[in-house]
């Protein structure tokens, strides 16, 4: 028996009168009789819980969901043997398939997924793909090089390979002064948030679209990770050869170490795609990429974070900081994301399964 | 419904299998609808977008008036600007498709959800990570090739053209080219596009009679006189008898009538309907019981013991 219950003015209306079950000639319509009750209570709370408003529903509801849930789904397997009623089995259906998806979803609220993403799911996701990293890593490396070796063979490939709007004042034959005014110290932080906002939308579009790529196989994922870092290896080039790399390396470091790994990151998860699409192991090629989709999902999310930071940290110390203090907070940096990579979350498993 | 309709409907359900047992049958949503909540959503993405923008230009010329542009305040507003650009284009779909109908509003509108596709059998919970992974994909189906056409202004127009249409095109047509109507993007995140109907629990039929008293005494049918009918023409029956139009009740009296050979009588088509509908419903129900299933008026009874 339940205890008489305060009766809430916003509660749903009291249910429709039943009709008399037993003049009811059918065994079937008795057998709807007896339930129907039920089931449009169930109807209720998920309609509800449809809308978002779960914090209205009685804790009664709450409790009771799982048990009317499962009496709705045996009352549908029942029904489908002993039941011609076709109207009955199509909302039957209907209630069991919306209910198990209320029932059966995720039911974390975006904080609590959002404290579980950065306390370890992203760290997992981002160690179950090393492999990915690895060959991302590759590839940037390679991209480096050959943009540095291009240029030292021809300054003229200096052209092709940035772009003019990028290169501003750092153009082969500048002087040495000149390429030291383009990393100096700004006086003021004026025009920098409007800066930061407009490099981390680019630089997350590109993040997303490298991740994307992968769909196709991940190659054009590497190439547009090679043709990235050859410019960057071209700009390399161009500074060291005036003797001003170290200069460069720190003025590129504030910010670059998160987000080259960002980018590092964005490409390995579409690698990881692609190569899954392409090596699927013993799972069929859809569950496969659907796998490896939803662990690079994770990975990205976190790239997204990652470029806010960069962005903040380009716009910022870069162009206000000295040389050592450059070097100091890229270096710090590159330590804090490492540690969180390596370290985070070891204890917790990789597989999510229910627990999602 | 026309047979052809049928199948075309039959070529779109799927079963899944819930924890407990129960096979459920969901519908794959067309790419018609699809493609109709692609373009509601986007309609609303657009809208909203300028309807920020301007709100911002207007915030923007006010404080422009007070002082200049290069002070903070323009600068925030810019900063603004972006996130939000960023986060209407990216997390728009996100933040639907993580609730609790798993549809965007577009797709609301047009009665269909996002759902974990079933790796195997069993029915799967749609998480956070696959709809972040079927939603970044986007950026390659459609802003990739919007970027195209806008870089074609500057050089190789008729290249940049083919190529960005060519590219819209794969991925405008990948759905086509499987079962499920699966876009890249779901392949990715092991999702799919599902009907999501929501129907009123309708009245019972062999009950919404007041009038059983008078009425169904009036009519009996024999055994001989329910056997020409199976389950088909019993949901046929429902229907006609639910929609209520009185030409077609005519109709199918007529035809019930001649079927069974009675006098066709007139005036009474509902009632004798309905009677016949409760008779027959009995009669097949009961039949079920024994384990014999008769699907329609062709087939002879499955299941039951050989005559």
């Amino acid at each position: 028996m339940r205890p008489p219950a305060l009766r809430n003015p916003f509660a749903a209306k009291p249910l429709p009168e039943q009709p008399d079950i037993e003049a009811a000639a059918l065994r079937s319509d008795r057998f709807r009789l007896e339930r129907e009750g039920d089931w449009r209570r169930l109807e209720q709370i998920v309609r509800r819980l449809e809308r978002g408003s779960i914090r209205r529903l009685s804790d009664e509801d709450i409790v009771d969901l799982p048990v009317l849930y499962r009496q709705a789904a045996s009352s549908l397997a029942v029904a489908r043997e002993t039941s011609l009623d076709a109207a009955t089995l199509r909302f039957l259906e209907d209630l069991v398939t919306r209910a198990w998806y209320q029932v059966y979803g995720p039911r974390v609220g975006l904080f609590r997924w959002l404290a579980r993403f950065l306390g370890g799911d992203w760290s997992r996701a981002v160690r179950a793909i090393w492999l990915d990293i690895v060959l991302a890593f590759t590839a940037m490396a390679a991209g480096v090089a050959a943009g540095w070796l291009l240029v030292a063979r021809n300054a003229d490939w200096y052209f092709t390979l940035v772009p003019g709007a990028m290169a501003g004042g750092r153009v082969p034959g500048a002087s040495r002064a000149e390429l030291a005014e383009t990393l100096a110290t700004g006086s003021d932080a004026g025009g920098l948030s409007a800066f930061a906002a407009y490099l981390f939308y680019n630089n997350a579009t590109v993040c997303i679209l490298a991740f994307a790529l992968g769909f196709a196989f991940g190659v054009p994922t590497l190439m547009l990770l090679i043709y990235n870092m050859a410019m960057l290896g071209a700009m390399a080039w161009l500074f060291a050869s005036v003797g001003l790399l170290p200069e460069f390396l720190a003025w590129l470091s504030v910010h670059g170490t998160t987000e080259f790994a960002a980018i590092l990151l964005a490409g390995a998860a579409g690698v990881h795609v692609g190569r899954n699409m392409a090596f699927p192991g013993e799972a069929s090629i859809l569950s496969a990429t659907a796998e490896a989709g939803q662990r690079a999902a994770l990975v990205m999310l976190g790239c997204v974070f990652m470029l806010v930071f960069a962005a903040v940290l380009e716009a910022f110390p870069r162009q206000l900081a000295g040389f050592e203090a450059r070097i100091v907070i890229g270096a710090f940096m590159l330590l804090v994301w490492l540690s969180l990579f390596v370290l985070v979350g070891r204890k917790g498993s990789l597989d999510r399964g229910d627990t999602a | 419904m026309s047979d052809a309709a049928r199948s075309l409907d039959s070529k779109r359900r799927r079963q899944i299998v819930t924890p407990e047992g129960v096979p459920l049958g969901v519908t794959v949503a067309t790419r018609g609808s699809r493609l109709m909540a692609l373009i509601l959503d986007y309609t609303i993405i657009v809208l909203s977008l300028i309807a920020f923008s301007i709100a911002l230009l207007l915030i923007g010329i006010n404080l422009e008036t007070l002082d200049s542009i290069d002070n903070s305040g323009g600068e925030f507003l810019v900063v603004l600007f972006f996130v939000g650009i960023f986060l209407m284009l990216n997390g728009y779909f996100v933040f639907f498709e993580m609730g609790p109908r798993g549809a965007t509003p577009g797709k609301r509108m047009v009665g269909i959800r996002v759902a974990a596709r079933p790796q195997g059998e069993a029915g799967e919970r749609l998480t956070a990570e696959a709809i972040i992974a079927r939603n970044l994909l986007r950026q390659i189906e459609i802003f990739m090739p919007l970027s195209f056409f806008s870089g074609a202004s500057d050089a190789g127009a008729g290249p940049a053209w083919i190529a960005g249409s060519l590219w819209f095109a794969t991925f405008m047509l990948f759905p086509f080219f499987n079962r499920d109507g699966l876009r890249a993007g779901d392949v990715v995140a092991g999702t799919w596009v599902i009907e999501a109907p929501r129907r009123k629990l309708a009245e019972a039929l062999s009950l919404a009679q007041p009038h059983t008293e008078t009425s169904a005494r009036t009519y009996r049918f024999g055994p001989e006189e329910l056997e020409v009918y199976g389950e088909y023409e019993l949901q046929s029956l429902e229907r006609v008898l639910r929609d209520g139009d009185d030409k077609t009740l005519e109709a199918v009296h007529q035809a019930i009538v001649r079927k069974i050979g009675w006098q066709a009588g007139s005036g009474d088509e509902r009632e004798f309907l309905e009677s016949f509908y409760t008779a027959l419903r009995a009669k097949l129900e009961g039949d079920l019981r024994f384990g014999q299933r008769k699907a329609d008026k062709y087939s002879a009874r499955e299941g039951g013991p050989p005559r």
